[in-house]
């Protein structure tokens, strides 16, 4: 059988991150199509009972390094322990969640194997890719928005061994899990060198996000066209009646007029809410990357030419004020 | 006595600030539509490079690779307080991915000489990758610190920082050598000061292969030194594109398709009847 796909399990506190298993279950569908086994590679203390999780949502087989001293994440040993299990079962592709831990360990394991790494892919597939005269069969497609989210580029590492890949949270959908489904756990006999810890983790302030945009099932975002403080009130009142949160693009949250944990989009979060309303969000890349999935998205914008309306299912132009006080004027009036 | 600080930092096309004449009708990016800027994060960088240097001593060293243009980061650096700057340029060097990057960046870096510190910025606005500082402290062997959003503590042998990670803030203490890649949250960059661009606004490039400061004997900056493939002892092999594993199969810009819009009108009964029928559709509750 040819070199598996392999998911990099991310832990906090022995619990598997989101992004984890919506990788296995993204991996699960490319590792069907290559007719390859589905792999992970995880690294903590106690983990046994969770990672049985893994089989549910697809998983075959995964590495497990347990040691009280990997407990918590630290560069280091982990970027050494999981490139151990990479050097040793050779998978194909190995993807990671686009998190500060993903992002801190992929680039140093790519760099150590020299491999390919594409970071923050928001779409991955199977597929050829010639290159000077010479078809690459079977390879990672690696989609992403570059050059401030202007273009999106399909990278692909042909010659890499393995092809590596990072994608953030909420981006590949998660499968429902089939509690029948078993994972084959194989501890992995490993232990980290002394001199791999060169840093001392003090303390870790736990802070629960106070904005949970990825689980909203209502977002009603604020662009430029609604930068200031009377619209961003309305956009907060209209997010509060319909009991959704609310969002912001890139250049609000720059100007200070919503925290970074409203941010939606590329460089924020990726959401994919049963309704996105866009107020005075003119639909940059950036921004549409991270919620161009809302199962409906209105648009409002005083200008008719905003290239939010190509993506929205209904598109309101007019004054942004006016129309979020018509709307919530209207939710509370309805029978 | 003090730190030897090293800031690596990038001359980026503005992308935040797209107009409408920077994508060709091809489809393509327009570069020279776009200003070429100081890539925000490396200015937080290099912020914080000079506080530390300004609390412990030391000296502080500027490194960037580019086009002979980037010298300008490096002008920029200097006026806002760095020591020296190295521009590290080669047309060899063109198409580098990250993990070829890295590689002639920690090329250059070893002939530096040895520091305590590396800065880098989290990322640059044109990739977005947040990858070639994790790789080049690999490289060089270093113990990294990566998303830092305040320095807690410096002292002659330990820094101690924030870490913005996902469930909260991390503070982790770590020795010399160190490598940090430092966020937008870590500090408010200082202005250039008006002395030293007055001194320095004529500064140009130098072909001078030697690691030694380029200062005279009343320690004035006399030039910023310009490195290529060679003087660095560069793998070319491991250079550019022909060392980048990862390869472009195709760039699409992002033209829309027109979708089947509803469009609704801006008055009261249009309103209503769209809150109505999202209620309808359970889309509200």
């Amino acid at each position: 059988m040819a070199n598996g796909l392999m998911v990099f399990i991310e832990q906090f506190e022995g619990k598997i991150a989101n992004v984890s298993l919506e990788l296995i279950s993204k991996g699960r569908e490319l590792a069907d199509q290559l007719g390859v086994s589905l792999e992970a590679a995880a690294v903590g203390y106690e983990m046994e009972e969770e990672l049985k999780l893994l089989g549910h949502y697809g998983c075959d087989k995964v590495y497990y390094i347990d040691n009280e001293e990997l407990e918590f994440f630290l560069s280091l040993p982990y970027a050494d322990a999981v490139s151990h299990i990479i050097k040793k079962y050779a998978p194909q592709i190995v993807l990671f969640g686009a998190t500060t831990t993903g992002r801190d360990i992929a680039p140093r394991i790519a760099s150590e194997l020299r491999c390919g790494l594409t970071a923050d892919c928001t779409d991955l597939q199977i597929g050829e890719f010639t290159l000077k005269g010479e078809t690459y069969k079977d390879k990672l497609l690696q989609i992403r928005p570059a050059f401030g989210g202007n273009i999106i580029a399909t990278i692909v590492s042909p010659d890499s061994m393995p092809s590596m890949a990072t994608v953030r949270s909420g981006v590949m959908k998660m499968v429902n899990p089939d509690k029948n489904k078993k994972v084959e756990i194989v501890e992995e006999a490993y232990t980290p060198k002394d001199d791999l810890f060169l840093s001392e983790i003090l303390e870790v302030i736990k802070i629960e996000k106070s904005v949970d945009l990825t689980s909203a099932r209502i977002i009603v975002s604020a662009g430029m066209g609604a930068a200031n403080p009377d619209s961003i009130k309305l956009v907060a009142e209209l997010a509060s009646v319909l009991g959704g949160v609310v969002g912001a693009s890139r250049p609000v949250v720059d100007s200070g007029l919503l925290k970074k944990e409203h941010q939606v989009g590329q460089t924020g979060t990726t959401v994919r809410p049963n309704l996105y309303i866009a107020c005075g969000i003119s639909g940059q890349i950036q921004h549409r990357a991270g919620m161009n999935e809302s199962k409906r998205i209105i648009a409002i914008n005083n200008d008719p030419e905003a290239p939010i309306f190509n993506i929205a299912h209904y598109g309101i132009v007019g004054d942004i004020n006016d129309i979020l006080t018509k709307m919530i004027a209207a939710y509370k009036n309805k029978v | 006595m003090g730190l030897n600080i090293l800031v690596t930092v990038k001359q980026v096309p503005d992308t935040h600030n797209i107009k409408g004449d920077t994508m060709k009708e091809d489809g393509t990016v327009n570069r020279a539509a776009l200003n070429a800027i100081f890539n925000p994060e490396d200015m937080n960088a290099l912020e914080e490079g000079l506080k530390i240097k300004e609390t412990l001593g030391g000296r502080l060293s500027v490194l960037t690779m580019g086009p002979p243009r980037a010298v300008e980061v490096l002008k920029d650096s200097i006026f806002r307080g760095a020591d020296e700057g190295v521009l590290l340029s080669d047309k060899r060097f063109a198409g580098a991915d990250t993990l070829a990057t890295s590689y002639a960046l920690q090329a250059a870096i070893r002939k530096m000489g040895q520091f305590d510190i590396i800065l880098s910025g989290r990322q640059a606005i044109d990739g977005d990758t947040a990858q070639v500082g994790p790789q080049i402290a690999e490289k060089l062997g270093l113990n990294q610190l990566t998303f830092v959003s305040e320095v807690v503590e410096v002292t002659n042998s330990f820094i101690t920082v924030k870490r913005s990670i996902e469930n909260g803030i991390e503070i982790v203490k770590a020795g010399y050598p160190v490598l940090l890649t430092v966020t937008d949250e870590a500090n408010e960059p200082r202005p250039a000061s008006v002395k030293k661009v007055m001194a320095y606004k004529n500064l140009t490039t130098k072909k001078d292969p030697s690691p030694a400061p380029a200062v005279n004997d009343k320690g004035v900056i006399t030039h910023i030194k310009e490195w290529d493939a060679d003087t660095i002892g560069a793998d070319v092999s491991l250079c550019g594109l022909s060392g980048s594993p990862t390869k472009v199969k195709e760039i699409e810009s992002v033209v829309l398709t027109a979708g089947d819009t509803k469009m609704v009108g801006a008055d009261k009964e249009a309103i209503d009847a769209l809150i109505h029928e999202l209620t309808e559709e359970y889309i509200i509750g």
